[in-house]
């Protein structure tokens, strides 16, 4: 993982005893011991077999699960410019909080990641400070001002996993389709946030019953899905490899789905709370962290979302971890800027709404924390013998009430705070060294 | 009841008990000293942070009859044009020890955040394009007086629903006094699925006879230059209200203040089915039945609701 970055640690010498490992990917569900020696996996073993070696600590797995580590390619570390809001050590702390392994920043912060020497620069503070590793995307027009390219060859060699005016659209379909053509040069994937200003308007909610209830100017679904049809179109005509992030509505499922069967290289992600969450919430509480964008939607838009993530029409679950600054959220809906925070809830959300109804299988859902990855071209997470130890620990008979002790990001703006959610992540194992570890996780010995 | 934020907030039997307490404040205003000690003592807030004329004025003429103390603080040259938020206003000016805050905001729900920033009650005076209850309460009221019930009776509302708190705020209020509603106005002024509120959607004026009230809204210039309508005359051609369009046993109404020429045509504005006047008048009685509602026999907050060494 070359072109992620992060503070060296310690590589962790580690014995997970008898935890019930499961990894889609690689085909394991079932209890083992995992030895970690030097930060890699050294051995995957039956239950009690391993021995502990000299100077390795021990943790105890039983009636506990292990997975390959999560992959968020969507969050906001607001670095440079808003660490009022985030900064690379407390968002990456918030991720491996919730059992992350790498992170990929979006580049709209303050510069605009849109220069080589802005993104050298980051990542450089990002070796000094991220607990965990961490990419950055550059942006694909200069300041996010949708009119001109950056430089994205030379971005691409400085290190830019991708390229995205995440926050907006790249709303002119000429710049878009040059982005394109220059990516057979720079390469990455380009990601976009699909969203037309002209049907958005100046809504700051789904557009329907609730919108109509509440008197708050709606963000029709449409105005997601026909700039994704358009996208998928131009990137179509120019075989280009592009991803959509932040999918919220049936209709752009649909056109992700055709697109995708017209054998148009694009790829999807949802997030928790678009998944686990509809605008009915905003009945119950007009709660400003329950703003984002794009909006939660409806019912029936959830649903779309759920069985596009089930026959894959939906690659991935990224979070778009948004944080903001309590005052700024402390403000009247109307007024208040768009986004969520989202690691350290993540699986749980979607583990509590999703998998112990029964609607989503486990197994679907921890390949699909961590498929991200793959957009961007790093290699997925694996409980194999010889790969670095990417792992998370969970106790998914352990609830929590979220909020009730704090979080780990700087700002507190979660959609899900107040709720009962169930699977705690005990412990991070990230690029080989311990990123993570809940105080009252027992070890059973270090020898 | 400890603030009023949203005709929701109120079932029918609410409704109506303000609404006979209000009527019979109406003997107040016909004395020649129009005061009643009722809310001696107490103090009302207005905090507007729009322009209002007649709401402020209607809210101050109700407290100060209740004998009331008023104090009112406007947003134009405030603080609030220094960068101060809300909850910060909020909280400075509830140091005066309100008992009541009668807000106008032009934010959705802010009436309900301030409530949970204040020990007083809140009175929601208009936040946004959300509700405006005593307008709702004091348009039932006149209806009242004019028709004895509005039970079974048909209502259209007329004009830019989407802009409009006080269409929001009376679907819900004449719906629970057992009418039916029927929105009209322009596809690109009605919210879509405002159908789910159990009202009726039409775009024409065709059926306005069947309407036993027509309820005209304000049609805002601005409307214009977001392509809502084309022009103000396209509007006024197809759903302005006139003297050949409103039938003679047809009630009409306007929240105020009316546009004349636009949403009403100045001959309907003036005849005998009118009863705008009787809006405006029925809006002191109907805020004074608020007032009275949320404050006479309420304990004034953050003082003790006990006699000292009685048990807890």
């Amino acid at each position: 993982m070359s072109r992620l970055d992060h503070r060296a640690q310690p590589p962790a010498d580690l014995l997970i005893r008898g935890a019930r490992v499961l990894d889609p990917r690689e085909g394991i569900d079932r209890e083992h011991d995992v030895l970690v020696r030097d930060g890699e996996i050294a051995e995957i073993g039956a239950p009690n077999s391993i021995d502990a070696p000299d100077g390795a600590e021990v943790l105890d797995g039983e009636g506990r699960h292990l997975f390959p580590g999560f992959v968020d390619p969507h969050v906001h570390l607001r670095t440079p410019g808003q660490e009022h809001k985030e900064d690379l050590d407390s968002g990456t702390r918030a991720a491996a909080a919730g059992g992350y392994v790498a992170v990929v920043a979006m580049p709209n912060t303050d510069p605009t990641v849109d220069s080589a020497p802005v993104l050298r620069s980051l990542r450089e503070a990002a070796r000094r400070e991220a607990r965990i590793p961490v990419g950055f995307m550059a942006s694909i027009t200069r300041g996010l001002d949708g009119e001109a390219l950056t430089e994205m060859a030379e971005l691409a060699d400085a290190g830019a996993l991708g390229f995205t005016d995440d926050g907006k659209p790249v709303h002119r379909a000429g710049i878009l389709r040059k982005a394109l053509q220059y990516q057979r040069l720079a390469g990455r994937i380009l990601c976009l946030h699909e969203e037309d200003p002209t049907l958005s308007g100046r809504g700051v909610m789904h557009e329907g019953e609730v919108s109509a209830r509440l008197g708050l100017a709606g963000i029709p679904s449409i105005s997601e899905s026909t700039l994704i049809a358009r996208d998928a179109s131009l990137a179509g005509y120019e075989d280009g490899r592009i991803h959509i992030q932040h999918l919220s509505a049936r209709e752009s499922v649909a056109a992700i789905a055709e697109a995708k069967a017209r054998g148009v290289r694009i790829t999807a992600e949802a997030s928790p709370h678009h998944l686990t969450l509809t605008h009915e919430a905003l009945l119950e509480r007009l709660d400003t962290r329950l703003k984002m964008n794009p909006p939660l939607r409806s019912e029936d838009d959830r649903q779309a979302l759920i069985a596009g993530l089930l026959d894959g029409t939906i690659d991935c679950i990224a979070t778009d971890h948004a944080p903001h600054a309590r005052e700024e959220k402390e403000v009247p809906f109307e007024e208040a800027p768009m986004g969520t925070t989202g690691l350290e809830t993540a699986f749980a959300a979607v583990y509590t709404e999703l998998v112990l109804p029964g609607v989503l299988p486990l197994e679907l859902v921890v390949d699909k924390l961590s498929a991200g990855a793959a957009l961007v071209d790093l290699p997925l997470p694996a409980v194999r013998r010889g790969e670095p130890a990417n792992l998370c620990l969970l106790d998914l008979e352990s609830s929590f009430e979220v909020g009730e002790a704090g979080y780990e990001s700087r700002s507190e703006n979660c959609c899900f705070a107040g709720r009962r959610l169930h699977g705690r992540v005990l412990a991070t194992v990230a690029a080989g060294a311990v990123a993570y570890r809940r105080r009252a996780l027992s070890v059973v010995g270090a020898a | 009841m400890r603030h009023l934020l949203t005709i929701e907030d109120l079932d029918r039997p609410g409704i109506e008990r303000i609404l006979d307490r209000a009527k019979s404040f109406t003997e107040v205003s016909e004395r020649e000293v129009k005061k009643v000690p009722a809310l001696r003592g107490r103090r009302v807030l207005n905090l507007f942070y729009e322009a209002s004329t007649r709401t402020r004025s209607s809210f101050e003429l109700a407290a100060k009859t209740l004998s009331a103390e008023v104090i009112n603080f406007v947003s134009s040259g405030s603080s609030v044009e220094k960068g101060e938020s809300l909850k910060d206003t909020v909280q400075t000016l509830s140091a005066y020890r309100p008992d009541l805050i009668v807000v106008r905001t032009p934010h959705v729900g802010a009436a309900g955040l301030i409530a949970g920033w204040t020990d007083a009650a809140v009175v929601n005076a208009g936040d946004g394009k959300h509700e405006h209850p005593t307008q709702a309460l004091l348009d039932v009221y006149t209806l009242r007086e004019r028709l004895g019930s509005i039970e079974g009776k048909r209502i259209w509302i007329v004009g830019d629903v989407t802009h409009s708190r006080v269409a929001r705020s009376n679907i819900h209020a004449f719906q629970k006094m057992g009418a039916d509603v029927t929105l009209c106005g322009p596809p690109t002024l009605i919210p879509r699925d405002i159908e789910a509120l159990g009202c009726d959607v039409a775009y024409t004026l065709d059926e306005l006879e069947q309407a036993d009230v027509v309820y005209a809204l304000r049609m805002q210039k601005e409307r214009m230059t977001d392509s809502f309508v084309p022009s103000i005359r396209e509007y006024a051609a197809q759903y302005q209200i006139d003297g050949r369009r409103l039938g003679a046993r047809q009630v009409l109404m306007h929240p105020g203040p009316v546009n004349r020429g636009v949403e009403l045509a100045a001959e309907v504005i003036d005849s005998p089915q009118a009863v705008i006047g009787q809006q405006v008048a029925a809006g002191v009685v109907v805020r004074m039945a608020v007032l009275y509602e949320l404050l006479a026999g309420r304990t004034a907050p953050d003082r003790a609701t006990l006699p000292v060494g009685a048990p807890a």
